[in-house]
């Protein structure tokens, strides 16, 4: 990891990677990544009244799970929120 | 027990007829009774591609309109005693089938065949819903690149959506000196985008051009192609097969059979 991986151009077949993997959220979830932005904000806003919250490292995708009730995949939304302080509050909910 | 699958892409051109040709005539060769089935009307390519269009009378419209009865429009590829093709209709288009028609045949064809394999035209519209509709598992093809992963991804979630009893991936015309450099996404970065089970890789090999020049499918030869084909036609029977190197580019029995070669 020198100095010379720093300034390297990103290979073509990663940037493919990153491309599909951004498009296919928004397919997936049927909008526009403008909607799922908003989702995001939305949910950074929630939480943030909660707890204090790392929304840069927030990730928020579109993905399959497996449900419990009928056989087969149902598509989720799963939100990666780091914590940085909890913060003390008299009703968590 | 019977099984029917569909090979479909969503995206053209990615090698679903191809595939269908192989895998059909691997499994043939592993002594499975097998029919496929070009259901892609009026754009017919699987009786070339197999090197039967020399061959054809009757044509899948014929059999669902009830013009023909099933043993008379099914062909029999000399080369392999198991083997069946049901063409598609070359004149027609894909309003004259109906998913509930395409159902009916695959049964009656499950009392007959041990594999029934159906050829799926590009899209995600009637020809792609006949094609579904009687299948039990899918075969997804699709190439290292963008907008075919991305066709695939759509796919994948239209057979969910069809209860399909299993979907897996087949990763067609991996060029490995480009995922070396870095130039092109590596099997493990399709797998994991799409998040399917993978059921094997085939790499871009000019002896699939020169085997479909011919009419005769490359699965078996000592080609990388044909032995990849090979190892996806274990793989669906259900045996456990590891991946196949593909950095490799001449086996030991294809640089020895160079040797012999005289043309």
């Amino acid at each position: 990891m020198g100095l010379m991986d720093f300034f390297k151009k990103k290979s073509s077949g990663d940037v493919a990677k990153d491309r599909l993997k951004l498009l296919l959220i928004s397919d997936r979830a049927n909008c526009s990544p403008e909607i799922m932005e908003m989702i995001k904000n939305d949910i950074i806003k929630v939480i943030s009244k909660y707890m204090e919250i790392d929304a840069e490292g927030l990730d928020i995708q579109i993905t399959q799970t497996e449900s419990e009730g009928k056989n087969g995949n149902v598509p989720a939304l799963f939100a990666n929120i780091p914590i940085k302080d909890l913060k003390q509050t008299n009703n968590q909910n | 027990m019977s099984e029917v699958i569909v090979i479909t892409s969503g995206k053209g051109g990615v090698g679903k007829t191809t595939t269908t040709a192989n895998v059909g005539t691997g499994l043939a060769k592993l002594d499975k009774k097998v029919v496929l089935i070009d259901t892609d009307i009026g754009l017919r390519n699987l009786d070339v591609v197999m090197g039967l269009e020399n061959r054809i009378v009757y044509n899948l419209v014929d059999v669902v309109e009830g013009s023909c009865r099933i043993k008379q429009a099914l062909i029999k590829d000399k080369r392999y005693p198991n083997l069946y093709l049901l063409p598609s209709a070359q004149t027609r288009d894909k309003t004259a089938v109906t998913p509930e028609q395409m159902k009916k045949l695959t049964d009656e064809l499950r009392e007959e065949f041990d594999y029934i394999l159906l050829d799926c035209p590009a899209g995600i519209e009637q020809g792609f819903k006949n094609a579904v509709a009687g299948a039990d598992r899918a075969l997804v093809v699709t190439t290292p690149e963008v907008s075919a992963i991305r066709d695939a991804d759509r796919i994948i979630g239209l057979l969910e959506a069809n209860e399909l009893k299993r979907t897996d991936l087949l990763v067609n015309r991996i060029r490995m000196d480009m995922v070396k450099r870095g130039d092109m996404m590596s099997i493990d970065d399709v797998v994991d985008i799409l998040a399917v089970n993978l059921i094997g890789a085939v790499p871009d090999d000019e002896q699939i051009v020169i085997s479909t020049n011919q009419g005769e499918p490359l699965v078996g030869s000592d080609a990388l192609a044909g032995r990849a084909y090979m190892n996806v036609c274990k793989r669906i029977m259900g045996e456990e097969v590891p991946l196949l190197d593909l950095e490799t580019n001449n086996g030991f029995f294809s640089k020895l059979s160079s040797i012999f070669k005289k043309n």
